[in-house]
């Protein structure tokens, strides 16, 4: 089997709240100082490059994956899953793909993974295969790891829960 | 009230579920608050923003604002799939940092080229704006204004700019980022069959029996399409797949045959492949004689830099590096004799094993064979050279233009050829194929545009190389660059690029949607709207033209570039900007706005508010009175209508998910040049390259000529520079949706673990790239998709701080004026 968090699963939830409770606390003072210095854009590097755009700058060091195996809320129904896992040295070749070896249907009891989406048993018309369909072979197009590193802007993109539903 | 063991359950896991999301709990079931109609949402189709395969995309709104995207079931490209990046379109316009309105560098409350960043009104924006453009135009003529468009252009957006730029202020110095992209197809050609873009489509891939990739990544660049082909390759076993490229990576998991070639080595490999087709017997004979002729073309093209450089004087011996001299088959299959086996592995350091199983792909008559291609070709300084290489091979067989059999040049942007290509927004170029030099073709144009003769001049503008040039040597002065980010693109940036920008002779504005490192390194920064803010349309690799309404409104002062060129071109007079003679012989012109006499033309304003579709926004046609964008389209449809580029009816295409071009008595064309596929064939031809005057296409005889520069003692490693999956070109898009920027986030330095401990560095070091033009600071990775050959590195050029095109060469194909970004020599030391 692949790696999995060792440490008792809902202990890291709480951390990974509470970290994202200090993150959330960390850019509302940042906005704020940012706000008071007034300027029209606000220079972050990897977007609008540095202050002085041909000049050399140290980099940050490499993210780390994401490997807490916690399942992130999906931002609309139709986004495909992160992956939660790490995926190093997996396979994904013509002749073997080890993302199947715990996420196809027969194997989800054992593995405890989610099921591939219903969706990929569906050729180009839309008929079900009984097996995950060719177009969907390579995991790797939709499905991506996610690093540890915080979002360089922040996305206003907003939850179609909030929005037009009456409480 | 009772509950069984497995409620409880249920109810702790919704707790924890909604104790984690930070969500309070409602007490138990409930009906649907405020009825279904609260939980429907608007859905509409729209094309992908990001590249040019052209994937349909359904956007969802709710109150003005998009909440969810998925791939469109009925849009025939992807039926229903999308890549990760197409996944979280919903995101791309809600990064933080948009841009909400005009920001003028100021000092002292005015325009100051050392100024600061400083929000203006729309009004004074385009004020300061004229007044440079006049003040330019005065002092040096159109010749010293320029414009660098994009293939992320809306049709009407190239079509408004060319008009501008080559009516309006007649000046031929515009020119796409596209000629970064896919230039080198486009004149390939031209050259092979007179007609651009090709003959097949999409659907020829279910139906090849062999894909072979040129180096093109398509898991990674067009992952679509990649579906596509993975679906046609492990449905059925008889289909093989070979990949060629530089190194491996992702599409080189799935190949049958996968080669890696030593860099610039493909021109011989082409060769070979056409020397095994005439050697074991395997040309097509009857197809050739009927439908190719043979040509040599010049050798000894150069390198495309500049024209003092020593490389340059070295390399470049020929005059007209265009020119094609007339051979017969003979002299074709003599020019290819010397590309043997042994030597051409030698040369590529392919194994001779893999090389033959891939020239018997093209030389067994049994097997249909697609090719693919881009940046592998395009960005070549043999680039024109390659793509023709590869219709040699096809041409030779005869495996070209049905349902299979295809050579098929994809594009990385997603209006490449419906704006860069079809418009005709290159500096030499006219709509439908049409170009600048040709008098017809001028007469024509300025006939459809109800302008006087003699507006459009007739000498080709400034490439997109050449402008940086001209920027920094003070030659071009006022520049205007919408919808790309070319500080981060183009090639030897701080030598070339930056010093042009900041010369304070020049004036530079860029519209944009987000403050990119171009817009900061400009006079003038303007608001963009983008994507489903606006009503567009655009065309994609497969000829298909499909068109969007406005969705959302957007955010601030931001306007539409289309807006933007149209709102600009009020404030001047054929007066100030046509030659007295022309507005003396033509005195109705005289008085009237650029406005007036290019959009408010009795076309382009042809058609009333109320032929809008009721149910959707459209900002500009509000704006301006009339319905802009069916103007524009069925202007601009009239170059092709009856010359083998016809597009539908501008209504049905709101309709449809696409159509293919050209569309003949309301049906679209799937495969061209072929009789029975293709209606402008004429009965009894068989084919026809009607592009042409004599109906053949033409093989050229071609040498294989060496990269402008490859490593030595000093720079010792290649550097190929390209893309990843999550990010799409300079990442100003995805790099601000936080799933797509956590997945990859930042350029790093692929390279082989031997490579790395030879110069003693670890995984994840920090690293200095050193080229002979600058350097730029990244990280090792050794591991991870790309598995690099010893001796090659490859960075990706996404990352606003990583730039690594500080370090790239501006070399370009002699022949397109494409740049090279695959091919230059540097070395890697520890920070």
């Amino acid at each position: 089997m692949r790696g999995q968090d060792p440490g008792g699963l809902s202990l890291m939830r709480s951390w990974t709240v509470l970290a994202a409770a200090a993150a959330a606390c960390l850019v509302l003072a940042f906005g704020a100082a940012f706000s008071q210095e007034g300027a029209p854009v606000k220079i972050v590097p990897r977007v609008t490059g540095n202050a002085q755009p041909m000049a050399l700058e140290q980099i940050p060091p490499l993210g780390r994956p994401i490997v807490d195996d916690v399942k992130r809320m999906r931002n609309y129904p139709e986004q495909p899953p992160v992956i939660p896992h790490s995926i190093d040295g997996y396979q994904l070749t013509l002749n073997t793909n080890r993302c199947m070896d715990c996420h196809k249907r027969e194997f989800t009891e054992g593995s405890g993974a989610p099921m591939i989406s219903v969706t990929h048993f569906q050729d180009r018309d839309g008929q079900v295969l009984s097996d995950v369909t060719p177009r969907r072979y390579f995991c790797t197009a939709c499905h991506v790891q996610q690093t540890d590193v915080q979002p360089l802007v922040r996305n206003e993109f907003r939850d179609a829960k909030d929005i037009g539903r009456k409480p | 009230m009772t509950l069984s063991r497995r409620e409880m359950l249920k109810a702790q896991a919704a707790g924890v579920a909604a104790l984690a999301a930070n969500m309070s709990v409602p007490a138990g079931a409930q009906p649907v608050p405020g009825g279904v109609e609260s939980l429907q949402i608007k859905w509409s189709k729209a094309p992908c923003r990001f590249c040019g395969t052209g994937c349909g995309v359904m956007v969802g709104v709710k109150e003005g604002r998009v909440i969810a995207t998925h791939g469109d079931m009925k849009a025939d490209v992807n039926r229903g799939l999308n890549c990760i990046k197409g996944y979280f379109l919903s995101k791309i316009m809600y990064g933080s940092d948009r841009l909400i309105q005009p920001l003028l560098r100021k000092k002292n409350g005015v325009y100051a080229k050392d100024g600061e960043f400083t929000p203006v009104s729309w009004e004074e924006a385009f004020d300061t704006m004229a007044a440079k453009a006049k003040e330019t135009l005065k002092a040096k003529g159109p010749t010293a204004l320029g414009m660098f468009g994009s293939g992320q252009w809306t049709i009407f957006e190239g079509y408004a700019a060319t008009k501008l730029m080559r009516a309006g202020f007649r000046s031929n110095n515009l020119d796409p980022n596209a000629r970064h992209c896919m230039a080198s197809a486009a004149f390939a050609f031209m050259r092979t069959f007179g007609m651009d873009e090709p003959m097949g489509c999409y659907d020829d891939f279910e139906h090849a029996d062999a894909f072979v990739l040129w180096g093109s990544n398509m898991a990674e660049m067009h992952p679509i399409l990649w579906t596509r082909l993975t679906d046609r390759r492990l449905g059925h076993p008889h289909v093989k797949v070979a990949v060629l490229s530089t190194f491996t990576h992702r599409s080189s998991d799935l190949a049958d045959i996968p080669i890696v070639f030593k860099p610039g080595t493909d021109l011989a490999i082409l060769n070979y492949i056409a020397n095994h087709i005439i050697s074991t017997g395997k040309v097509n004979k009857d197809f050739v004689e009927k439908h190719t002729t043979f040509v040599k073309g010049a050798t000894d093209i150069g390198y495309g830099l500049r024209a003092d450089d020593p490389r340059e004087i070295k390399a470049r011996k020929a005059a007209d590096v265009t020119a094609t001299t007339p051979i017969d088959f003979a002299a074709f299959a003599a020019s290819v004799k010397d590309y043997t086996l042994e030597k051409v592995s030698a040369l590529s350091g392919v194994e001779p094993g893999f090389l033959e199983q891939l020239a018997e792909l093209y030389a067994d008559p049994k097997r249909k064979v697609m090719s693919l291609w881009t940046m592998g070709f395009n960005q070549h300084v043999r680039g024109v050279w390659a793509n023709q290489m590869v219709y040699n091979l096809h041409l030779l067989t005869g495996k070209i233009s049905e349902p299979g059999n295809s050579p098929f040049s994809l594009t990385g942007q997603p209006s490449a050829c419906g704006t860069a290509r079809e418009v005709g927004t290159f500096a030499h170029r006219l709509p439908a194929d049409m170009t600048v030099v040709n008098p017809e073709h001028r007469k024509l144009t300025e006939e459809i545009w109800r302008i006087p003769h003699g507006i459009i001049p007739d000498k080709p503008g400034y490439h997109a190389v050449e402008q940086d040039r001209m920027l920094k040597d003070g030659k071009l002065n006022f520049y205007w660059i919408q919808v790309n980010n070319n500080l981060q693109a183009a090639p030897n940036i701080s030598n070339e690029t930056y010093p042009g920008y900041r010369n304070p002779e020049n004036f530079i504005v860029v519209s944009d949607a987000y403050p990119t490192i171009t817009a900061m390194a400009a006079d003038l920064i303007l608001p963009a709207a983008m994507w489903v803010e606006k009503e567009g349309a655009y065309g994609n690799a497969e000829r298909r033209t499909h068109v969007w309404h406005q969705l959302v409104d957007a955010p601030g002062q931001a306007r539409s570039d289309l807006w933007q060129l149209m709102e600009f071109s009020k404030r001047f007079t054929t007066d100030e900007v046509w030659p007295t003679e022309i507005l003396d012989a033509n005195p109705n012109y005289r008085g009237k706005t650029l406005f007036d006499v290019l959009f408010k033309n009795g076309q382009v304003d042809r058609f009333p508010l109320t032929e809008i579709d009721p149910g959707y926004e459209n900002q500009e046609a509000k704006h301006f009175g009339f319905y802009v964008h069916k103007g524009m389209f069925e202007e601009y449809a009239a170059f092709g209508r009856g010359h083998g580029h016809d597009l539908g009816p501008y209504d049905l295409y709101h309709e449809v998910r696409g159509l293919r071009w050209p569309v003949v008595d309301g049906k679209e064309t799937l495969w061209r040049y072929r009789e029975g596929l293709d209606p402008y064939v004429k009965a009894g031809k068989g084919f026809e390259f009607y592009g042409n005057k004599d109906g053949k296409a033409r093989i050229i005889a071609v040498p294989y000529e060496p990269p402008a520069e490859s490593p030595d003692a000093d720079y010792d490693l290649w550097l190929v520079t390209g893309r990843v999956l999550e990010h799409w070109h300079s990442g100003s898009m995805t790099m601000r949706v936080p799933e797509l920027y956590k997945a990859f986030p930042g350029a790093r330095c692929f390279m082989h673990p031997d490579d790395a401990r030879k110069r003693g560095l670890n995984q994840g070091a920090e690293i200095r790239v050193i080229s002979r033009r600058g350097e730029m600071r990244t990280r090792v990775e050794t591991r991870g998709r790309n598995r690099m050959p010893p001796g090659v590195v490859f960075v990706p050029w996404f990352d606003a701080s990583q730039l690594i095109n500080k370090t790239t060469l501006d070399a370009t194909d002699p022949i397109s004026k494409q740049t090279d970004f695959k091919k230059c020599a540097v070395k890697i030391l520890a920070v």
